[in-house]
């Protein structure tokens, strides 16, 4: 028997419906959820091992290449390190990343934006972290690029990031950002953040100590999930 | 003034978007090569344990629109009650069997479908047994905060009586948000509405 996970701070979460981000008015449930606390069910959760990974999986600047080609766009390497709001590192978390090219363009065919496809840039990539909670990829800064929302709406530079933590309770969806990105303070996906504080956890800080020189520059960008709760007497609960 | 408790805040949640089939069913999305199959593809790896189901669906929108751009999830013990997951420490769950699938929904109809087994029944955290359930985890554009829901079975009905979550829900008739329709030989379909007279009911868990 756990402890189970500290339950969800939905004031800190966008909320469900956020009428400056249109497609959420139809799409955001308008009941409160019910709240319950975790149970065995949400406490686990899938594994997945390092021997899933294949060698180029986080390295999106060769992992759809063709021959002796490279991704077009800055070099980066976005590092940082899972972990959860008691500040425990979280092994063998999987995180898989998507995003847009160098010009702002996504790979997939309901994308129409007009900025070209990279032939050497699929825009997939994953990798697991370490027994300490840290991973690493690598890849190109994408680009920003307009959206259908009000007439005149840009997203700023970003990646799209899917966590697992442990538990299931701990699956997460978000997006990281870029340290001096003007476009992060005009984009209505990112105002659904209720505060600038919870906005500002999610961009990476340029990280000059960890750039590869004359290669690539790095970003680091911390992830933390849900707190499990753990006492030093959770090995004999009977009678607490 | 008192010491800081220096706890971290969980990272907030974004959108999924639009193209979340490109890192997490790259396959399905036609990027091809990357890696050799999509992940949640397949949840029974081999002469697996139980009765076999197929549980199909589609996520509703509040215009009554089907969503053909979500991504759902799904995890569940296998037929003994029983998680495939390092935090199971009850026993051993059937390797044949892992728990987890994704699917992404239907580019033109909207559905999800998953081949797997009917679950056994998990305690809830005082030792009641809760009825036999999947959870359902739903992203998309849209959806600002990933939704957990669960799906019940028609074929349960003791059990669903006195399951503890669906005894706590304060409006009974909406209990019936979170029970599949038997669609017979083992198929189950199961909509989940965002909005509207019978939203389904999504958990703060």
């Amino acid at each position: 028997m756990t402890n189970g996970y500290v339950n969800r701070d939905r004031r800190w979460h966008p909320p469900s419906i956020t009428p400056d981000y249109k497609t959420s008015v139809a799409r955001g449930p308008r009941h409160a959820p019910l709240s319950f606390p975790t149970t065995l069910v949400e406490e686990t959760g899938p594994v997945f091992g390092h021997d899933m990974l294949g060698e180029r999986d986080n390295d999106l600047i060769l992992n759809f290449a063709k021959g002796d080609g490279m991704a077009i766009g800055p070099r980066i390497i976005v590092h940082g390190q899972v972990r959860d709001e008691f500040g425990r590192g979280v092994p063998g978390a999987l995180i898989e990343v998507w995003q847009a090219n160098a010009g702002g363009r996504y790979r997939h065919k309901k994308e129409s934006y007009l900025a070209p496809l990279d032939p050497n840039f699929g825009g997939c990539g994953r990798c697991i972290s370490d027994a300490q909670g840290f991973y690493e990829f690598r890849t190109i800064l994408p680009g920003p690029y307009p959206w259908p929302n009000t007439m005149n709406d840009w997203r700023p530079a970003h990646i799209h990031f899917s966590i697992f933590g442990a538990g299931f309770a701990q699956r997460l969806i978000t997006q990281m950002y870029f340290e001096g990105d003007p476009l992060i303070w005009h984009c209505p996906i990112v105002d659904t953040i209720p505060t600038r504080e919870g906005i500002e956890s999610l961009v990476a800080a340029l990280d000059m100590a960890r750039t590869v020189p004359m290669d690539a520059r790095a970003y680091k960008f911390d992830i933390t999930l849900r707190g499990r709760r753990q006492t030093l007497f959770e090995n004999r609960m009977e009678g607490l | 003034m008192v010491q800081p408790l220096s706890h971290l805040k969980e990272s907030p949640s974004q959108t999924a978007g639009p193209y979340v089939h490109i890192g997490c069913t790259p396959n399905f999305a036609e990027i091809e090569g990357v890696y050799p199959q999509d992940l949640g593809h397949e949840m029974i790896t081999g002469d697996v344990q139980g009765q076999r189901i197929r549980i199909t669906g589609r996520v509703i929108d509040g215009t009554g629109t089907p969503l053909r751009d979500a991504m759902i999830e799904i995890w569940q013990p296998d037929a003994a009650g029983l998680f495939n997951s390092p935090a199971e420490t009850r026993g051993t769950a059937d390797p044949n069997f892992t728990g987890w699938g994704r699917c992404a929904s239907d580019m033109t109809t909207g559905e999800f479908a998953f081949e797997t087994v009917k679950p056994g029944a998990v305690p809830f955290v005082d030792g009641r047994m809760q009825a036999p359930h999947v959870t359902l985890w739903i992203v998309a554009r849209g959806i600002n905060l990933g939704l957990h829901t669960r799906m019940y079975f028609p074929d349960e009905e003791a059990a669903n009586a006195t399951d503890p979550i669906l005894s706590r829900i304060e409006h009974q008739t909406r209990v019936k948000t979170l029970i599949g329709e038997d669609k017979g030989d083992g198929h189950i379909h199961f909509d989940i509405r965002l909005q509207g007279h019978n939203e389904t009911v999504f958990f703060d868990i």
